[in-house]
């Protein structure tokens, strides 16, 4: 009786995994069909959504126009504790880094800061990155920023790497962007 | 989607608190079934805090002797709370390290335990696959059924539901294999664990055609449905081969 019911049972799975292996081929794509690298999305495997913005210093910058560099976006404000700490560390990792085209992007979320507030913390920190003005929040709804802060990791090609929600510790920053460095261009 | 819930000052992650809430009442329920697998709630809870423990400090190395030349430069970060620095491989290896070393000085029955852990891994898998719909990640492909989200610019597969659907129906039969199993012990040792593994690797063969995100391989199948098709074979395989061997005289 045993005997019967275990050759039942071994016939059931290996028609399951015919199935399966039927459901594989069925389910096969062709290549790139299923990466978003083309549409901007504020999310780790798509193009990192384009913006144009002024700096504390007075220039424009332009994400898109940075394509073939690393660049770390981080959205901040000065009044946000876990922004303030980490902001020395990434001072540290672009000082390191910069002279190979490493860029930081510190994007301040200033309709929820003041532009007198944030060029204070940025002198007083020393900061030599490009601080940039996000003064309607367009930058903070186009990525989605629930969040103070929120970091970007993109890739030569434009396309977000990692999103870090919180502070990152030097470490962290320091790894991604070796990661960075690492892919080939 | 769904990214913060702001306690007072404490800003809390929605995905990250769903994997601990589904850890949590994982633990919680494999603490309440353990009798059923003759095991007891203390060993469950131990093996899976020693696992935690491990798993983390395994990790957390494991990450820095991948890149001591950047904690050299900051060597405190050994302590950063940043998830961001473990190595899931490093943290596993650990932690499955630790459980074995509990297991063997308490004298566990291996497949017993395996069978108590999986109200826990049951319950957590929920969590997962809802903290993944919170965080938008392990989307899906463009659709146009009915039911399609829009997420990340297009209207999208569900998967994170499809998962968690399917999560919770594996729950229920997990629920009903294990009053089941009280009346059988010794009965099929091992048995539920396989066969909870083998619905899961159904579970993901079957959501993963439906997947915006997947890793290709010869040009065009699914890598994470071949690793879950493997998966399905080693575990009908193991039941079949336990059924054999312990199938309970009656």
């Amino acid at each position: 009786m045993n005997n019967i019911h275990t050759k039942h049972k071994s016939i059931f799975f290996i028609f399951i995994l015919l199935i399966g292996a039927g459901w594989i081929w069925l389910s096969a794509t062709p290549e790139n069909s299923t990466t978003s690298g083309a549409i901007p999305a504020p999310q780790e495997g798509f193009l990192a959504p384009d913006f144009t913005l002024n700096t504390l210093a007075g220039e424009t910058i332009q994400l898109s126009e940075l394509r073939g560099q690393p660049v770390l976006i981080n959205i901040w404000a000065s009044w946000c504790p876990p922004c303030r700490t980490e902001m020395p560390a990434m001072q540290r990792v672009y000082r390191d880094f910069k002279e190979q085209g490493f860029v930081i992007l510190a994007v301040n979320a200033t309709n929820q800061d003041t532009a007198t507030k944030a060029a204070d913390f940025v002198a007083d920190k020393h900061l030599n990155f490009p601080i940039l003005m996000d003064t309607d929040g367009t930058v903070s709804r186009n990525y989605q920023i629930s969040s103070l802060p929120t970091s970007f990791f993109v890739g030569r090609d434009g396309i977000i790497r990692e999103m870090v929600i919180g502070g990152m510790s030097e470490t962290l920053i320091r790894t991604r962007v070796e990661n960075l460095f690492e892919e080939t261009p | 989607m769904l990214p913060l819930i702001q306690i007072g000052p404490l800003p809390l992650q929605a995905p990250g608190l769903f994997l601990i809430l589904g850890m949590w009442l994982g633990l919680l329920l494999a603490e309440r079934l353990a009798a059923r697998f003759k095991s007891t709630a203390n060993d469950i809870y131990n093996l899976t805090f020693f696992a935690f423990i491990a798993g983390i400090l395994g990790a957390r190395l494991s990450y820095a002797a991948q890149h001591w030349a950047a904690f050299a430069e900051a060597p405190l970060n050994l302590f950063s709370l940043n998830p961001g620095l473990l190595d899931p491989i490093g943290g596993s290896a650990a932690a499955l390290l630790a459980m074995l070393i509990y297991a063997n000085r308490k004298n566990l029955a291996v497949w017993l335990t395996l069978d108590a852990l999986t109200p826990f891994l049951a319950v957590a898998s929920i969590g997962f696959h809802l903290s993944n719909f919170a965080s938008g990640k392990a989307f899906g492909a463009e659709t146009s059924l009915p039911w399609s989200i829009h997420l990340w610019g297009l209207d999208r597969h569900p998967t994170q539901i499809y998962d968690t659907l399917l999560a919770i129906l594996i729950l229920g039969w997990l629920w009903l294999h294990t009053r089941r199993i009280s009346d059988l012990a010794p009965g099929l040792a091992g048995g539920i664990f396989w066969g909870f593994l083998a619905l899961n690797a159904a579970a993901r063969l079957f959501t993963e055609a439906f997947r915006g995100d997947s890793v290709l391989l010869f040009n065009n199948l699914r890598a994470a449905q071949i690793i879950a098709w493997a998966l399905l074979a080693l575990s009908l395989f193991m039941r079949m081969y336990l059924e054999k061997n312990y199938a309970p005289e009656r």
